[in-house]
């Protein structure tokens, strides 16, 4: 069981519009998105300057949800959009959500370029191990031997650790955390929101429907619990020595630092220039 | 022969313009407050020019990481309420696609400039080409209306930049700006004085919140525009969607609104078309060409009026949609029309469409040299014999 904070209805943040949503019994990306919202509520970001933009599949259909300004782009683009919007209208508080397969295949170079950017932005990748809404194929973080539709061997392909990534490429925050525990993980997407740079946060999230099911992985209740002692990105465990092979997957704040925003450190330049 | 002051400069220093350099002066003086780019020739002088003009004017300018991301970042910037452009060639342009398509459907305003290149594939990056004439119709997957201007000139390039922001702002749709690598990389001497531009600005969101859909049009069939930060909280998609732009699939509300994107373009159409007819009343044989193509033609006119034929030129400025009222105008005498173009036969396709009971001739270079004004006069005289 989780606590709200005091004063803290998610329902105050949905679209009631939208309701009933569209997420299956299980999914995990509900729980992400309540604690996105819960930071946004901690925080008090004012929901009229904030925009959300996502990406295409599950997690991108969440911004829907949002009620803020929020834009849902084309596949594996929303870190590209965010930038513009983001140029164009420093005022703004962007967060960009995006899946697995979003961020990490058709959109892995701009999250490689966003990283080393370091425009403000704090982008959410949802991660479940899979292609949801197309019906459960091979994703980028796909565990190896898992089955998948497009995987009936199971999966011969090492899957990526998004964090070591987006931390090789420069990001300003990097952070993981389960949907397991949803305060924690609030509070790192709080931490996140609040970083003067770009902020990479991946929530370890779960698919019963097109996921677990196929690979006898249990209840939703079940996949949760074993979030962080069976999902390991085969980089991760291949940087660690043997020892240690069987730890849990690393959660929290992963990397941080303060080198100079990108926007401020545009205008600064053209000022500078101007000023000659 | 519709606005033809445009092309006339008035008092004001000439300078020596690249179509390129034109280009960027007048993404500036319409207003354009972002530019986001991927290198390619021939385009790249706008976004080298970009990148020192947008900052002094109060701009951002960014290279992306690539032609996509570029395109992406283009349309959320003006999502956020900013004039915004991109400038690409040929192979850049193919993937800019999908966001394009992105723009159309959710009504965001933005300006493409393509560059055409040789191709197909890589092609020939320092070559002429107008190979992409239905490439900026068609590209992007699925039913959507598209605004293409094909200036011929540095001067046309300038008024025609401009001209493609305000028919973005006004239509709330993508413009795309097409030339070709000689006109783009030529120097002119042109003087960029006498022309009132329209200097059109967003029509936003106003009124009651509560009561707001995002796209529930006005009587000029353009929604106003939900400005991020004013309190609206709306959804933009690329999904189908209802007034209320959040997804639909009910049959009536889609054929309702990709009707009305369709419509808006209708409605505006008398400040969308724009063309040029020279000697076009008498004539028996017509030229209709764009860009250097229709440059050639228009010395070619001269080549065959001085020997007795009877030839006109149709220029058609505006693109698609294609000035069909105009075209049947300028060639209402005429027995035969000639389609010189640097490509297989895209415009001249496009001819034979609207003027089938004609006989449509075409001239097609696709060698990477641009079309000279005797290759064309020969074609037209010889047609003009015929007829």
């Amino acid at each position: 069981m989780f606590r709200d904070a005091p004063h803290f209805d998610v329902r105050d943040y949905l679209r009631k519009e939208m309701m009933p949503h569209f997420l299956c019994p299980g999914c995990g990306h509900g729980m992400a998105l309540r604690a996105l919202l819960w930071a946004i509520h901690e925080l008090n970001i004012d929901r009229d300057k904030l925009a959300v933009v996502s990406g295409i599949g599950c997690a991108g259909r969440l911004s829907a949800y949002i009620d803020a300004n929020t834009f849902h782009t084309t596949h594996g683009r929303p870190l590209a959009y965010a930038t513009g919007l983001a140029l164009a209208r420093p005022d703004l508080h962007v967060v960009v959500i995006t899946g697995d397969g979003d961020c990490l295949a058709i959109g892995g170079n701009h999250l490689i370029h966003a990283c080393r950017r370091n425009l403000k932005l704090t982008c959410l990748m949802l991660n479940n191990e899979i292609y949801g809404m197309t019906g459960g194929q091979v994703s980028p973080t796909t565990s190896e031997t898992r089955l998948t539709t497009t995987t009936p061997h199971g999966n011969s392909e090492p899957n990526f650790d998004a964090c070591a990534l987006a931390t090789a490429a420069g990001a300003g925050f990097v952070g993981r955390e389960v949907t397991r525990h949803v305060p924690k993980l609030k509070e790192l997407i709080k931490a996140g929101l609040q970083h003067p740079g770009f902020a990479f946060v991946e929530v370890v999230s779960d698919c019963t429907e097109v996921y677990g099911r196929k690979n006898d992985m249990g209840s939703s209740a079940e996949m949760v619990m074993r979030q962080k002692s069976e999902m390991r990105p085969s980089a991760y465990r291949d940087s660690v020595d043997e020892p240690f092979r069987s730890t849990d997957l690393p959660t929290g704040i992963l990397a941080q630092n303060n080198r100079p925003e990108y926007g401020a450190a545009l205008r600064a330049a053209a000022a500078a220039r101007a000023g000659k | 022969m519709n606005a033809p002051d445009r092309h006339v400069p008035k008092a004001a220093a000439a300078k020596l313009l690249s179509g390129n350099a034109a280009c960027a002066q007048g993404a500036i003086d319409a207003g354009c407050k972002f530019f986001a780019g991927y290198p390619i020739t021939p385009s790249s002088e706008i976004a080298e020019r970009l990148s020192t003009m947008l900052p002094a004017a109060g701009g951002v300018f960014i290279q992306m990481e690539d032609e996509i991301a570029a395109m992406a970042a283009v349309v959320g910037a003006s999502m956020g309420g900013v004039k915004s452009l991109t400038a690409t060639s040929g192979p850049g342009f193919s993937l800019k696609q999908e966001n394009i398509g992105y723009a159309a459907g959710a009504e965001i305003p933005c300006v493409i400039v393509n560059v055409m290149r040789g191709g197909p594939s890589t092609g020939m990056p320092t070559r002429p080409s107008q190979a992409d004439i239905f490439q900026t119709r068609y590209g992007s997957h699925g039913d959507y209306p598209m605004i293409v201007l094909a200036p011929a000139s540095a001067r046309e390039i300038y008024d025609e930049t401009i001209r493609a922001f305000d028919l973005a702002e006004l239509c709330r749709t993508p413009v795309i700006l097409l030339y070709d690598q000689v006109i783009a990389q030529s120097s002119e001497t042109v003087a960029l004085g006498g022309r009132v531009p329209v200097h059109a600005t967003r029509k936003w969101a106003s009124g009651p919140r509560e009561a707001y859909k995002p796209y529930a049009a006005d009587a000029d069939l353009v929604p106003p525009m939900p400005r991020p930060g004013d309190g609206y909280r709306t959804h933009t998609t690329g999904l189908t969607h209802s007034e209320t732009g959040f997804p639909s699939q009910d049959p009536e509300t889609v054929t309702r609104n990709l009707g009305r994107l369709y419509a808006k373009l209708d409605r505006h159409r008398d400040l969308i078309d724009s063309y040029e007819a020279v000697r076009c009343e008498d004539a028996e044989v017509v030229i209709v060409a764009i860009g250097i193509s229709a440059r050639a033609a228009r010395r070619a006119v001269d080549a065959c009026r001085a020997e007795g034929y009877k030839v006109g030129l149709f220029r058609p400025v505006t693109l698609w949609p294609f000035p069909e009222i105009a075209l049947r105008e300028a060639t209402r005498n005429a027995k035969a029309i000639l389609v010189p173009e640097l490509n297989i036969g895209q415009l001249r396709l496009e001819i034979e469409r609207q003027l089938r009971d004609r006989r449509v001739e075409g001239l097609h270079l696709i060698s990477g040299e641009p079309i000279t004004p005797a290759q064309i006069a020969a074609s037209a005289a010889k047609l003009a014999s015929e007829v």
